[in-house]
């Protein structure tokens, strides 16, 4: 595959939520358009009939098995703690909230 | 002057000791960029604490023993950044699952480690804050991405240091600054706390001097941990006590068909050599195919960053991390993560995008996926007549800072012996097995079974006993 269109490489950055500047744009056309036609020898392997691997957790492990626990009460982090790292909160009565810029309308 | 080298030197010290000793040495080689913060403070109190109670901690493991930890993991009040702009400032309000089980095991936590940008390449030339150095040669790059924890072990600042390994950023690094680095079975070591790049191939392990302290390590971290559900129920071995020097009628396979070109005739003679002694020792060599390994690059760079692409969507500036001011919320995402994502990890944002949008799912992801499969069947295969599979751990020396920034590609292809272990989740450890002509060092790496590290950390202890390699000081002053 060769390099990416400029139109393509803006399409996928919309779709990561990434605003690029022109500079990367060009970049990234070539550099992603070189791992593109790397990954294009993977044609050669047949794998007709093989399943895909999606994670190599052993079965009778938690992620296999599915993970239940009873449904009490357990600590967690205080809401102080969850805020304290945000670049803008509020303070409220009942301990405070992250701050966005406006959604709707 | 050094820091102690091994947890076994350190028994003999004071806590306290140990500790001031790792911070003058840490001060003394400041120039080599390793640490991202360092907690001196309280780290010195810990060591107080530790010394006062000697009692309380005299059958932890790792009682009064220094780590250094990769900036990717975190730490409860310590700045945690994975060397991004966009995590700067971020402090975590928890410990992760490894960072509780080192503090239970008496281990002092001295700082975070520089890394490539979210774990992220093999240079660590990614990072944010500037790259680690080599201590063998300053104006090479220690490897990565765990490059700052490699140092850190490698020019004596602590004995221990912990890192994280997608495909081969705890083994790459090892090798180029001659230490031992184990990456264990995905399951064997919890994810929680370790700040997400591959879910399905990430796994946290150590750097040490010897075969013997990885092992000790991986026996304090390892087990099952509520916390984490891809984290698996198998029992934890004694892995000390399986480093019994006794490898007769041991296989080592060596995939001699994929090591044919592509690999320095250093590491290749090297390779040779460190396969000899273990004959000497009385295990058997063989010629193994693992056909499928040769795609393992293409296979790991679509399916690491499509999971990347995934777990990086949460820094968006809203609820942590750094924010661009503006008045549009979905402007203020795009601004944050542009202004906060370095070159690579936006590289890898992009193409793990594309691969899992609409249209190309099917021709890059899922194929990878399959061919994956096929990867791990070959192991399946050669692991019904071998113990382990030796190979080099990286095909080319340490380049120098800056040589190969311009190409991508170039980079990731040199990542070839170290991928599939992660693709096939096996346990894989370098051990230093030599050096260049221009005393860079070579490592070995061996792979095992999945859940036998005992078995592959006992060929390669045995390996150690008769090689002076991990002795070797680096000649960074200080």
């Amino acid at each position: 595959m060769p390099a990416l269109t400029k139109e393509q490489v803006e399409a996928v950055a919309a779709l990561a939520n990434l605003e690029l500047e022109s500079a990367e744009i060009e970049l990234f056309a070539r550099q992603l358009g070189d791992v593109l036609t790397h990954v294009e020898e993977l044609k050669q392997v047949d794998t007709t009939g093989v399943a895909p691997t999606t994670s190599t957790s052993s079965p009778g492990g938690a992620a296999t098995q599915g993970v239940e626990r009873d449904d009490d009460v357990r600590p967690s982090l205080s809401i102080a703690d969850v805020l304290a790292n945000a670049p803008e909160r509020e303070k409220a009565r009942d301990g405070g909230f992250f701050k966005v810029p406006r959604i709707i309308g | 002057m050094s820091a102690p080298a091994t947890i076994s030197d350190i028994r003999k010290m004071s806590a306290v000791e140990t500790c001031h000793a790792a911070l003058d040495r840490i001060q003394a080689t400041a120039s080599l960029n390793a640490f991202n913060s360092i907690d001196g403070d309280r780290a010195l109190e810990r060591a107080a604490d530790i010394d006062r109670n000697r009692a309380r901690y005299a059958s932890a493991p790792l009682a009064g023993v220094p780590v250094a930890v990769k900036d990717n993991i975190c730490t409860r009040g310590l700045k945690t950044t994975a060397s991004s702009r966009i995590l700067e400032h971020f402090i975590p309000p928890y410990d992760a699952t490894v960072i509780e089980r080192l503090h239970a095991a008496g281990a002092v936590v001295i700082g975070k480690t520089n890394c490539d940008e979210f774990a992220m390449g093999s240079s660590n030339e990614n990072s944010a804050f500037g790259p680690a150095k080599n201590p063998w040669a300053v104006d090479r790059i220690p490897g990565g991405s765990s490059g700052g924890s490699a140092v850190a072990v490698a020019a004596r600042m602590t004995p221990l240091a912990l890192g994280s390994d997608t495909g081969g950023s705890i083994r790459q690094p090892a090798a180029m600054c001659g230490v031992a680095g184990l990456k264990p079975t995905y399951g064997r070591v919890s994810r929680y706390g370790l700040l997400a790049f591959g879910s399905s191939l990430d796994q946290i392990g150590p750097f040490a001097h010897t075969v013997r302290d990885t092992a000790i390590t991986l026996g304090v971290i390892a087990g099952a941990d509520p916390a984490d559900a891809t984290s698996a129920p198998q029992k934890v071995d004694d892995y000390e006590a399986a480093l019994t020097g006794d490898i007769k009628r041991m296989r080592v396979g060596v995939p001699a068909r994929m090591l044919a070109e592509g690999v320095d005739p250093e590491i290749s003679g090297a390779l040779s050599t460190a396969l000899d002694t273990l004959r000497a020792r009385g295990a058997t060599v063989v010629d193994i195919d693992l056909p499928h390994a040769k795609y393992a690059i293409s296979v790991y760079y679509l399916v690491a960053t499509a999971e990347a692409s995934s777990n990086l969507a949460r820094y968006d500036g809203a609820r942590y991390g750094l924010r661009s001011a503006d008045a549009d919320l979905a402007a203020m995402y795009m601004k944050s993560r542009e202004a906060g994502f370095g070159a690579e990890v936006k590289r890898r944002i992009m193409l793990g995008t594309y691969v899992l949008s609409a249209g190309y799912y099917d021709a890059y992801y899922l194929k990878a996926q399959q061919v994956r499969t096929l990867i791990r069947r070959d192991y399946d295969e050669a692991f019904k007549t071998v113990d382990v599979v030796a190979m080099p751990t990286s095909p080319i020396p340490p380049f120098k800072i800056g040589e190969k920034v311009a190409d991508p590609l170039q980079m990731y292809l040199a990542d070839i012996f170290t991928v599939s272990a992660n693709l096939a989740g096996l346990p894989a450890v370098s051990i230093p097995c030599g050096f260049s002509a221009g005393r860079l060092p070579i490592g070995l790496q061996l792979t095992g079974r999945p859940f036998d590290e005992s078995t592959l950390l006992r060929i390669a202890d045995a390996y150690e006993r008769d090689t002076e390699w991990w002795k070797q000081q680096p000649p960074i002053a200080g």
